[in-house]
């Protein structure tokens, strides 16, 4: 092997769940008994994307990738790092087709096919250690802002690249940091969303994990560009490592200056808190995510105002994705021309998928803006396991539809898988085979958002319940000629007339499923059957 | 007096708290650590640190799904119902795994040794299906290997 490495420990969560952290220790006690301490630098990293294959061992700089790695295969691992020595090619990733064995990652379709910006930290650097970020070029953002740009330089800088907010809807970040930045007002906040509700999707958690600094770094040019003065970061509940490596990296750009007051002697004053959410998807909604700060149970309230204009407290409040905010850093750095190069017309930039269901390769993923379903999913998804056939896709979460295979050839933006009646969401992509129940699938997403429905609007509350006792019915072999029309009569109710986007959006695998699969629900209804079998609707 | 109770413990809790408003969910979060759950005195207590209506206290812990209002056992066995997790199989697991430990989703056996539930996800969607037994992430489960995590209960 060269002269110098390192081997990369993936311990992101996925990994982790597989023995990683064994696998860590492990090698880090081999490498010292082969005394290779001087040339080998055993380092942990956030997740490196193929999480399905995970615990995952990295060797740079040749980008030796080693899957499923068990404690006992470390010993192997560490002799090959001897001078002189080869790979060990027992573990590389094989071509399921062909069986090759591919040693370096970047020949692996499933990540050769990515573009990797937003998550190039991820995989690559220790998330505890700020002189990771810093050796990547991290923080160098933040002193251009603070030493050489004017608030409205940023904003425009923002504006002018295009980017859409990853949070769901998709909203331009510029505008919104403008609309604050204009309210007048000696207090203010900014507040990232790391609520992460939608099942099927963990993408955020994969950038807090895996890049913390990144979004402290986004949060810092925030709170410059509208002048606030005080941070917030929102994590769900469910994710203590993120919350961990948040207060670790916290802690550390206190140390280091980057927060705290006249940061960079630039006169400039923030600080960011961690919060930690108490489990209700509603929350991840703007407005009940204030409340929830602020001590209540996480009602949304109508908008206007906007929290741009009054937010926590009443004051005007920024509230931005996760990865949205990670990737101000970059486009600052590289400016909004080499981000407007990226993407569709007015989709711009990159986007992070958690690639799920069934698919053969499951992971993390980035793509820019504008591929192809079919890329995703056959190319670097590398297709649905078993010899089965593709049948739908699922994005957005239980707010998003399903689309069948006549959409594998639209290319992914905001405003396309609007049109075919799902959305972006936060970035899920659950993927779905001929066995998988339509029927079963929207009811299985109305019990999600009926029981997360916050309860206080009635179109939400009774209406997702209603939708759901009709799925149920049917998939109970109980439905009724009627069903489908009250259905979607019930639904476009719920859409119109809900509060929140919770309920706007609930109704949106129904409609999806029942335009792309109506068969299914007739299969059910007429013939009390259900064709791919997971309704158990005879015996009952 | 024995403080069976532990209201040493959450005063000690309390003391890094200013008494503001926007501290409740925070303390409920430290102070259910305490036991694992919320009793109704330790809410009571809250109450009165923030100067509210314990029905207000109520009224946000009983919102959230992450407060606990009743005992639970030693063991939490949670079973990921998220898309992911539901399109490979979870309902048959939970199912098989509710049998195993004759328990229904949500319900704590009597001798408090396992409680059994479903969260909406584990955020470990590529290693579907998923179960978690207290901090332990178990992936890529089966039916078969879902009754072997309990095998005092298998015979
Ligand atoms: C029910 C519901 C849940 C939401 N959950 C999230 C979430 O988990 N994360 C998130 O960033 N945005 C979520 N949003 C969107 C937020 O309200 C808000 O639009 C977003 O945080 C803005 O950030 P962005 O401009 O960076 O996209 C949710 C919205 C609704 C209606
Ligand atoms: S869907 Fe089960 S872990 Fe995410």
């Amino acid at each position: 092997m060269s002269a110098k490495c390192n081997a990369l420990v993936c311990l992101g969560t996925g990994c982790q769940s597989g023995g990683a952290e064994e696998v860590l220790s492990s090698l880090k006690e081999e490498i010292e008994r082969l005394s290779l301490e001087e040339t080998v630098q055993v380092k942990q990293t956030g997740c490196h994307g193929f999480c399905q294959r995970g615990p995952l061992v990295v060797i740079e700089p040749e980008g030796i990738f080693y899957s499923k790695v068990t404690p006992d295969d470390v010993s192997e691992i560490a002799k090959s790092l001897l001078p002189g020595e080869t790979p060990v090619e027992r573990l590389f990733y094989r071509d399921p087709a062909t069986d090759t064995p591919l040693p370096h990652y970047m020949e692996i379709p499933f990540y050769s096919k990515q573009q990797r910006t937003l998550l190039r930290n991820c995989g690559h650097i220790d998330p505890e250690e700020i002189e990771e970020y810093l050796a990547a070029g991290g923080y160098q953002t933040i002193k251009k802002v603070l030493l050489g740009m004017s608030r409205e330089e940023v904003i425009d800088e923002i504006k002018r690249s295009g980017l859409r907010g990853l949070g769901g809807a998709g909203f331009p970040t510029g505008r919104k940091w403008e609309v604050c930045y204009k309210a007048q007002d000696t207090k203010k906040y900014v507040i990232c969303n790391g609520d992460e509700g939608d099942p099927g999707a963990f993408q955020d958690r994969s950038v807090m994990e895996g890049t913390p600094h990144s979004v402290l770094e986004g949060m810092m040019i925030a709170a410059y560009a509208i002048g606030a003065q005080q941070g917030y970061i929102y994590v769900r509940a469910e994710y203590p490592l993120a919350v961990k490596r948040l207060r670790i990296a916290i802690s550390q750009a206190k140390k280091k200056g980057f927060l705290g007051k006249d940061i960079l002697g630039s006169g400039f004053d923030f600080k960011i808190a961690l919060f930690q959410g108490a489990g209700a998807f509603v929350c991840g909604e703007e407005t009940a995510l204030i409340a929830s700060v602020e001590g209540f149970r996480g009602m949304p309230r109508l908008r206007p105002p906007f929290p741009a204009e009054s937010g926590m407290e009443g004051k005007p409040t920024i509230i931005d994705n996760v990865k949205t905010l990670a990737s101000i850093p970059i486009i600052i750095d590289e400016g909004a021309e080499s981000f407007v190069r990226i993407g569709t017309e007015k989709s711009k930039g990159t986007v992070v998928f958690a690639l799920t269901g069934k698919v053969e390769n499951n992971g993390l993923i980035e793509v820019p803006m504008g591929m192809t379903l079919r890329e995703i999913i056959f190319d670097i998804g590398g297709g649905i396991p078993d010899g089965k056939a593709f049948k739908a896709v699922q994005t957005g979460g239980p707010s998003g539809g399903c689309l069948p295979a006549s959409f594998l050839d639209m290319p992914v933006d905001f405003d396309s898988l609007k049109a075919a009646g799902s959305m972006m969401g936060s970035g899920g992509l659950v993927v779905m085979d001929e066995e998988t129940c339509m029927v079963d699938l929207a009811r299985y997403f109305l019990d999600f958002t009926q029981r997360e429905s916050c309860g206080q609007c009635i179109p939400c509350r009774l209406g997702t319940k209603q939708l759901f006792d009709i799925l149920n019915d049917i998939t109970k072999g109980q439905g009724r000629p009627e069903d489908i029309d009250l259905l979607l009569e019930i639904s476009e109710a719920v859409s119109t007339h809900s509060l929140c986007a919770l309920g706007k959006t609930a109704p949106n695998p129904v409609i999806t499923t029942i335009r792309y699969f109506r068969d299914e629900y007739e299969a059910h209804i007429n013939e009390k059957r259900c064709p791919t079998g997971v309704c158990g609707m005879l015996e009952s | 007096m024995s403080d069976e109770f532990g209201e040493a413990a959450l005063k000690n809790i309390l003391v890094f708290y200013e008494g503001k408003r926007s501290e409740l969910i925070p303390i409920l979060q430290e102070a259910q650590g305490i036991h694992g759950w919320l009793p109704g005195k330790t809410m009571q207590l809250i109450a009165d640190f923030l100067h509210i209506n314990e029905g207000e206290v109520h009224s946000v812990a009983s919102f959230y799904n992450q407060f606990r209002l009743m005992p639970l056992g030693r063991k939490m066995v949670t079973v990921c119902r998220g898309t992911a997790c539901h399109i490979r199989g979870a309902p048959q697991i939970l199912e098989d795994i509710g049998q195993s430990l004759r328990l229904k989703e949500g319900e704590t056996s009597p001798d408090l040794e396992y409680t059994l539930e479903s969260v909406a996800c584990i955020g470990c969607c590529a290693l579907a299906p998923v179960v978690k037994v207290n901090h332990k992430i178990h992936g890529e489960m089966t039916r078969e290997r879902a009754v072997t995590l309990f095998p005092k209960l298998s015979e």
